[in-house]
């Protein structure tokens, strides 16, 4: 990682600049050139350490989305993983260190498709999924400071 | 919260990221069918309203060298949860911090909260001085750290047809 691709990860975060040209503003702001910025961008991208410049929209401000985890036995993993993956609705899926094991977020524009997702999940893997939606965000997401130590 | 098909088709438009080019609000609104100008606007519109929560560059933890991600869930008395959530969202690690229903015999928790770190030690490190520093110790807890990873990419809120511009009208003859 160099010192451009670390500030543009930790300084871009929030406040991107909503101008003409974003990305010349920013290349200003660091002192480099608007190619230079643009060309870290899609290395960081490409690398995956970062996801995209874009939004992170409030849950449920457009459409609805859950959490759900199911209790998969291990041999079955990789196979149920891939079914739940399949899913354009699934963004993350992990799987964790707990009996419940396969942790996964769902999001749909509308809860009748929400709930169509997860009853086909439970049909075609035969197993229970647990439907955890959010209750309450006591966290506003401002983004998180990488120290690079 | 009510928002326009204009609104909708320009979210369907960035969900997935920005152009990495020159003029990437101007080439959005080109896709669907508003001006550059139209597109910053209802972008700060959007963020004023809280729709959107941030805009910028969405990092992944993983690849920047936080490679423990602990999902830790606790079992709240119902009428602390508001009161300890707010708490342990105060702490710069936690980077989540949720409520959610608990759905008995087998899932007993209601508070989420997510600790990245470097490694284990790190994240076990910061969960200690949360559960000291709260008085915590006596809501019982369980740490699920993340193994494989199977997918992740960002939300999906509006389907990708959504980010088309709309016929233009027939104009009028004569």
């Amino acid at each position: 990682m160099n010192a451009l691709e670390k500030r543009l990860l930790n300084e871009f975060q929030r406040d991107f600049p909503l101008s003409s040209t974003p990305y010349a503003d920013i290349a200003k702001r660091v002192g480099a050139s608007e190619t230079e910025v643009l060309e870290a961008l899609a290395r960081l991208t490409a690398s995956g350490a970062v996801s995209r410049v874009g939004p992170v929209i409030r849950p449920h401000s457009i459409g609805v989305s859950t959490l759900a985890a199911m209790r998969v036995p291990p041999e079955r993993l990789p196979e149920i993983a891939a079914l739940v993956s399949e899913y354009p609705e699934v963004n993350h899926n992990y799987e964790r260190e707990h009996e419940v094991n396969l942790w996964f977020v769902l999001a749909a524009p509308t809860k009748q498709r929400l709930r169509q997702v997860l009853s086909d999940i439970e049909r075609r893997a035969r197993l229970a999924v647990l439907d955890l939606p959010l209750l309450a965000d006591y966290h506003i997401d401002l983004g998180f400071e990488i120290k690079w130590s | 919260m009510e928002l326009n098909q204009r609104d909708l088709r320009l979210i369907a438009a960035i969900q997935h990221g920005l152009p990495l080019s020159p003029r990437p609000y101007a080439e959005v609104g080109e896709r669907i069918g508003l001006s550059e100008q139209e597109v910053i606007a209802r972008i700060r519109a959007l963020q004023a309203r809280g729709v959107i929560k941030r805009f910028g560059v969405v990092v992944r933890h993983h690849e920047c060298g936080y490679g423990a991600n602990a999902m830790v869930v606790w079992d709240v008395p119902n009428g602390d949860v508001d009161e300890v959530g707010r708490r342990f969202a105060r702490f710069p690690f936690v980077t989540l911090c949720y409520r959610r229903p608990r759905r008995p015999p087998e899932w007993p928790y209601n508070l989420y909260t997510m600790i990245h770190g470097r490694d284990r030690a790190h994240v076990l490190a910061q969960l200690a001085g949360l559960i000291e520093k709260t008085g915590a110790q006596a809501i019982a807890h369980r740490v699920l750290f993340s193994k494989r990873r199977f997918k992740q990419r960002g939300a999906q809120y509006v389907p990708p047809e959504t980010a088309r511009a709309p016929a233009p009208l027939k104009q009028a003859a004569g």
